[in-house]
């Protein structure tokens, strides 16, 4: 398809320019040529008729687990590369915690090789931002931003060490890339698994407090103000962090910030039955850290939503729940799981496709999440009313670890174009529940 | 409600827990016998899956099983999916496989016996799951109760010690809450779990305070080695604030008694004169358990061949 494709008669939600209305959209040899209130008389071209259909610019996720190299049997680029294009995702960042880690550029070339042979989206590797994550050594930041790096994180395994961390932050500004944190102060979250709260005291699981997360993130604003570098916090979870977040913007700290779908739609209490598929990292928090992060979302405090898939296999979440690794999966769910904002009112279609595409595509510094003639054609048609039943099992993830496997969502990605080719298709309104 | 297994008290009715004691209070009479065993359960095997190392625990619910006439069978597995190779869910899979009518399971990790019980035909009995419930403790505790008391409507009840991390406070909470009682609990705040309220209960940081009108005075057993996870700065202390002796238990009523799920630390938790003389009743607990499992094993272990004939 390097033909012209003529996207006829959708609602272009396009953040960037901020266009919210009908329109055609004309895309030719990967890029877009034209985004104008109905067009006519196109010739040689395929038409595609998108009446009823939204048309935005691909997502953009900031925080993904892609699990290769080293751990292909959760995923592999090539299985999470069409997980993310059947969620609409034509941009991944992936995170460094590989088999081997993405601390050399050795493995940043690796999977950028992989990506171009194996995967339908582009993918940009988080390289780690010490060596093995072992938060001692800073890694060689300029050979992997060389290398395509786009960010730099240790995620998972935070640097607790506030010394290391200023020179991480430091050091990022020669490279202007920005560190991305999972904020959680190790020492408080000792051995928690869910939300301390109502919801750990029932259960008789050790809470791991919202505090926990609250205090880090003061750490690290306080650290990027002395710095000076671009922080973004990953997956925030409580209104605390929200609150400080607003503050530090408001007093100019380069921060940015993102928030996951489960973060965004569901509460501690998912986990009262004890299903592994309901511990993540942070965990699932409390109805006003929710509407907290979602009021974040809607003024700007925070910029993205970022997926953290996390792809584990079925055999390590069928354990005790204290066992079982944590996280989600994300992908192919995201859109539908996160329109539940839209239909509730707390954000507009503009805001959210801002949140899933143009507002990470800053983030990173990507040229990406826009629909403006010359940008490259990487769009997604959505179908915002469709209800489909979702089995992880039918998905294209190597895993099964959703909490939504076997409920019915509302709002579906019928198609998703990266540079112009159709990477994704799914059944207009057949898949209705 | 019953049916399926007893995962928690949480979930079960007051009409419930009633039955289980009325079965109880039959059942304890045939301890009493020269000869303690009836055919009730003869042909009917019960497995007790121990993950968690526990003497007492299960020699009661194996007694039980055998004065029923049960085929009891002890499996104690390695205790962590991350140390062993078979996962836990194959380990009950495997042995369901084998048809019991009952498994009794201990698991260190809150939750492990309503994950298994999801899978398995065979009832599931929890005894005991990590921080999360006791069920057969708080119901021969019930029971202990409505032998001293003659009912549970009506009682204040004050849990003593390490609520945060105790699977008995929580079952007891919930049992003695469900029938009726008032239940207060009290300890170091370090060992008061968060939003303890959700339970149902006061909370008191003061033990004076908590005893004050009490007609139950429950122990907990502290976990010595808790005080590398910072909960308390002694024993010494530990004792001096929140141990019961002859001379705190004046704080509460002139008839209350004492209760400890036992192993009882001795002049840390009681002092050594309470934990052998009364009001404690502490052994009455032990034997009151045996009727309580044998009662709980009959109710669903005996009704999946449609119901035993004799008792």
């Amino acid at each position: 398809m390097a033909g012209r494709v003529w996207i006829r008669g959708g609602h272009v939600l396009d953040p960037a320019s901020g266009r919210d209305g009908r329109a055609d959209v004309l895309i030719e040899e990967g890029r877009v040529i034209a985004v104008e209130a109905l067009l006519e008389g196109v010739a040689d071209a395929e038409s595609i008729d998108a009446r009823g259909l939204w048309v935005a610019p691909g997502f953009v996720d900031l925080h993904a687990h892609l699990r290769e190299p080293g751990q292909e049997y959760k995923e592999d680029i090539a299985s999470g590369g069409r997980a993310a294009a059947a969620g609409g995702f034509t941009s991944v960042a992936c995170m460094a915690n590989t088999n081997p880690v993405n601390d050399d550029p050795s493995v940043t070339d690796y999977i950028m090789d992989r990506a171009r042979k194996d995967s339908p989206v582009r993918v940009f590797p988080v390289a780690a931002a010490t060596r093995g994550l072992a938060g001692e050594v800073m890694t060689e930041m300029s050979a992997l931003v060389a290398a395509g790096a786009v960010a730099f994180s240790d995620d998972g395994k935070t640097i607790m060490d506030s010394g290391m961390q200023r020179r991480v932050l430091e050091y990022s500004r020669m490279v202007e890339k920005p560190v991305m944190v999972h904020a959680e102060d190790r020492t408080l979250v000792r051995d928690g698994v869910v939300n301390e709260g109502a919801v750990s005291t029932r259960l008789g699981l050790p809470g791991n407090p919202a505090v926990a997360e609250v205090v880090h993130v003061a750490r690290d604003l306080l650290l990027a103000e002395l710095t000076g570098a671009h922080l973004h916090v990953a997956h925030v979870s409580t209104a605390g962090a929200v609150a400080l977040l607003r503050e530090a913007r408001a007093r100019g700290i380069h921060v940015t910030a993102e928030a996951s779908p489960h973060h965004l739609t569901l509460t501690d209490e998912a986990a009262l039955g004890y299903d592994p598929n309901t511990k993540m990292a942070p965990p699932l928090r409390g109805k006003d850290d929710v509407a907290a992060c979602v009021a974040g979302l809607a003024d700007g405090t925070l910029d993205a939503i970022a997926t953290d898939h996390a792809p584990h296999a079925v055999h390590e979440k069928e354990v005790e729940f204290t066992a079982a690794p944590p996280g989600v999966l994300g992908f192919e769910t995201a859109f539908a799981v996160v329109m539940a904002l839209v239909r509730e009112g707390k954000l507009t279609p503009l805001q959210l496709i801002a949140c899933l595409a143009w507002n990470p595509a800053r983030v990173l510094g990507l040229p990406y999440g826009k629909l403006e003639p010359g940008a490259a054609a990487d769009l997604v048609l959505l179908d915002p009313v469709q209800r489909w039943s979702y089995d992880p099992a039918q998905g294209y993830s190597k895993s099964r670890n959703s909490p939504w496997a076997g409920q019915t969502l509302e709002g579906r990605v019928l198609a998703t174009f990266v540079a112009g080719r159709l990477v994704h298709q799914a059944a207009r309104g057949a898949a209705a529940a | 409600m019953m049916g399926r297994g007893l995962l928690a008290i949480e979930d079960l009715e007051r009409e419930d827990i009633e039955l289980i004691l009325d079965t109880a209070f039959h059942m304890k009479e045939v301890g009493q016998r020269e000869v303690k065993k009836v055919p009730t359960l003869r042909g009917r095997t019960i497995i007790n899956l121990f993950f968690e190392s526990s003497t007492r625990t299960r020699t009661s619910f194996e007694i039980a099983g055998k004065r029923l006439s049960a085929d009891v069978v002890n499996f104690s597995p390695s205790s962590s999916s991350l140390t062993k190779k078979e996962s836990i869910l194959d380990t009950a899979k495997t042995l369901d496989a084998m048809d019991p009518d009952a498994v009794v399971i201990r698991h260190q990790v809150a939750g492990v016996p309503k994950q298994i019980a999801d899978q398995l035909t065979a009832p599931v009995i929890n005894a005991g799951d990590g921080a999360h419930e006791h069920p057969t403790q708080a119901l021969l505790d019930l029971m202990t109760v409505v032998e001293e008391k003659g009912r549970i409507d009506g009682l204040t009840v004050t849990i003593i010690g390490d609520i945060a991390h105790s699977r008995v406070a929580r079952s007891n909470i919930y049992a003695f809450t469900k029938m009726g009682a008032e239940v207060r609990v009290a300890g170091p705040p370090t060992m008061l779990p968060a939003a303890v309220e959700c339970l149902g209960v006061k909370a008191f940081r003061s033990l004076r305070e908590a005893l004050d009108g009490a007609d139950v005075v429950m122990a907990l057993r502290i976990q010595l080695e808790r005080l590398g996870g910072a909960l308390f700065p002694s024993v010494r202390e530990y004792s001096a604030t929140f141990g019961i002796d002859r001379a705190k238990l004046r704080f509460a009523k002139d008839d209350a008694i004492v209760m400890h799920p036992g192993p009882v630390n001795r002049g840390v938790e009681l002092s050594n004169d309470l934990a052998n003389r009364r009001p404690s009743v502490i052994l009455d607990q032990v034997r009151n358990g045996v009727a309580l499992r044998m009662a709980v094993l009959y109710l669903l272990a005996g009704q999946k061949h449609g119901g035993p004939s004799e008792a």
